[in-house]
């Protein structure tokens, strides 16, 4: 009945910890780009693929007390750091979350910088368009970053790798 | 002549309750309403399931796709024409993805889009970019312009200055539809000063900024949203038709694949079913095809499905009691299983349904809500996010407001008295 809120206590669950709300926003997303079952709609604003409910779900589960959300200040801005905490543990074990090979997926995506998630989550947005076009899109919509070509190879690399992993 | 210039030889206008009139002088503008995909929204109501709670909402997407776009055509022609930050260039596209910003909506989009694992922004694409009278029209401007129209409507196109006139904290969508729907639902809410916000309007090279002499029709606009939004969009006996309707579609889905043999063939719903939706199928259901449905399903032997449709078309809805999921979910789980004792089915008739809504915010750096603040413009050109200048902005922004509430058929578990109890 909260099975959706209770996938994503799961996902951070099995990340350990998550740094940034951006960044918790792209695994979830690339996780769902990889067919894992994440109900959030996703999309496309300034830094790529957005979920508000995903962003809301977050709230209300902090709110519930099952995420453990810490504000800490970096350079100029802030970031949010989330972990679980008992009773989210709790609320998890009662209700069973089934999402083999989530685990490996989302702890790999988890060490990765957030630029380069950012990159990797615009290139499988526009994953309906001809690869030839994907790079021409990413870079008109994400003009200010400048991706390189080596980041665009890298980051394709990355998918191939995510989608042999969620295939085994 | 080119075809994206061509004019009408006489204007043609629409009546409108909200706008007074809408103003057709374009070719393309009137040759696009005339197609199939355009005039299929006559079918699709605006407000899904309100008109069992505000009776006056049967207005359709086809209204409201008008009244976007006569905002945006009064924005492009008597507000930014002419001024050095907007390019006149820009003005069809933008008309264009204001007339079909909704065109991929399908009937009650909510419900059909969770059930079926859809989104109607990818239908309005594919609309836009697939082999449909739209297209075509489209495809007369130049072979890319189906595709550019498709960008502004995703948010992906390069100039976000026309990208904001449809989809921003203040666009032109939601200015109609607040108005649109205080109309229809007779509600007195909604209303703002919206020809003063457009007079306040000035392009900029990535959004729409505000005069700040305008600041308090501005104000006025957020406090409508923050008023509609709980007064009539989650208003909780249209969240109740909702969810019942939602059920409906789980229902009949899940009896296809357990095999379930229809009396009357659901023949529009096999390909939803199998969540293999091509765009020839979705574009055949309409509200008309679901409320047929519906009723003919009142005769299946399945006591689920009949109960349900009837429930939704003789409005016998669930009733409903507030909850609080961090500390009630224990009990939500001791109250399945009591229906279930009771023979009641928890994932039918037990339903927790949540509504929320941020009606303002401001940009934090580095991290996101992604959504890009309003800016005023003040005399000294100076550009100043509207929650530093305006008291009551700040008052609500960044700050969401979340409801949850328990829904269950009061009908059925009277006489159950332990779950009576636990509902109390």
């Amino acid at each position: 009945m909260l099975k959706d809120h209770a996938k994503i206590i799961h996902a951070i669950a099995l990340s350990g910890e998550v740094i940034g709300r951006k960044k918790l926003q792209k695994m979830i997303y690339i996780a769902k780009k990889m067919n894992f079952p994440f109900q959030e709609r996703f999309q496309f604003h300034f830094y790529g693929p957005y979920s508000e409910e995903l962003t809301l779900r977050v709230e209300e589960l902090c709110n519930m007390g099952f995420l453990n959300e810490v504000k800490e200040k970096k350079g100029g801005y802030y970031q949010y750091r989330y972990t679980l905490t008992e009773e989210g543990e709790e609320f998890l074990g009662e209700n069973d979350v089934d999402m083999p090979q989530l685990g490996n997926c989302l702890t790999d995506i988890n060490t990765q910088n957030a630029r380069f998630l950012e990159l990797v989550s615009t290139i499988l947005y526009f994953d309906n368009l001809p690869q030839g076009e994907v790079k021409d899109k990413v870079q008109t919509v994400k003009k200010s970053q400048k991706f390189t070509d080596e980041e665009f190879e890298t980051a394709y690399q990355y998918i191939e790798s995510l989608k042999g992993q969620t295939r085994q | 002549m080119d075809y994206s210039a061509e004019k009408l030889h006489e204007e043609k206008v629409f009546k409108d309750p909200v706008h007074r009139y809408i103003h057709v002088q374009d070719r393309v503008i009137w040759d696009l309403i005339g197609t199939k995909e355009f005039q299929r929204l006559r079918r699709i109501k605006q407000l899904g399931t309100t008109f069992l709670t505000f009776h006056g909402a049967e207005h359709s997407r086809f209204n409201h796709s008008l009244g976007v776009y006569e905002i945006v055509r009064r924005i492009t022609d008597t507000v930014f024409v002419g001024r050095p930050e907007w390019d006149q260039e820009e003005r069809m596209l933008s008309l264009c993805a204001a007339l079909l910003h909704d065109l991929g909506h399908g009937p009650y989009s909510h419900s059909f889009e969770k059930v079926f694992d859809l989104d109607h922004e990818d239908f309005t694409k594919a609309i836009v970019l697939g082999d449909t009278e739209v297209n075509q029209v489209l495809s007369r401007i130049s072979a890319d312009f189906p595709k550019k129209v498709a960008e502004v409507i995703d948010k992906t196109y390069e100039s976000k200055l026309v990208v904001s006139l449809i989809s921003s904290q203040i666009d032109a969508d939601r200015m109609d539809y607040l108005q649109r729907d205080a109309y229809y639902t007779g509600v007195s809410y909604g209303h703002f000063d919206m020809e003063r916000i457009l007079r306040v309007m000035r392009p900029r090279e990535d959004q729409v900024v505000f005069k700040q002499s305008g600041m308090h029709a501005v104000e006025d606009y957020i406090m409508s949203r923050y008023q509609m939004y709980w007064q009539v969009y989650f208003h909780p006996v249209t969240r109740s038709a909702e969810v019942i309707l939602t059920k409906i579609l789980h229902r009949a889905k899940h009896l296809h694949e357990q095999g379930y043999s229809f009396k009357h063939k659901p023949h529009h719903f096999y390909s939803f079913f199998k969540e293999e939706v091509t765009l020839e199928d979705y574009l055949k259901l309409d509200e008309g095809i679901v409320q047929y449905y519906f009723q003919i399903w009142l005769e299946e032997e399945d006591d689920v499905l009949r109960d349900l449709c009837a429930r939704f078309i003789n409005r016998n809805l669930y009733k409903y009691v507030e909850f609080d999921p961090a500390k009630e979910y224990k009990k939500l789980t001791k109250l399945s299983k009591l229906f279930e004792k009771a023979g009641i089915d928890p994932e039918y008739y037990l339903v927790v349904d949540s509504s929320s809504d941020l009606p303002y915010d401001f940009y934090r750096p580095g991290e996101e809500e992604e959504r890009l603040p309003i800016h005023l413009l003040m005399k000294n050109g100076e550009l100043r996010e509207l929650s530093r200048e305006s008291d009551i902005v700040d008052s609500i922004s960044g700050k969401r407001r979340t409801d949850h509430k328990l829904y269950y058929p009061a009908d059925l578990v009277a006489g159950h008295e332990e779950i009576c109890e636990l509902l109390d």
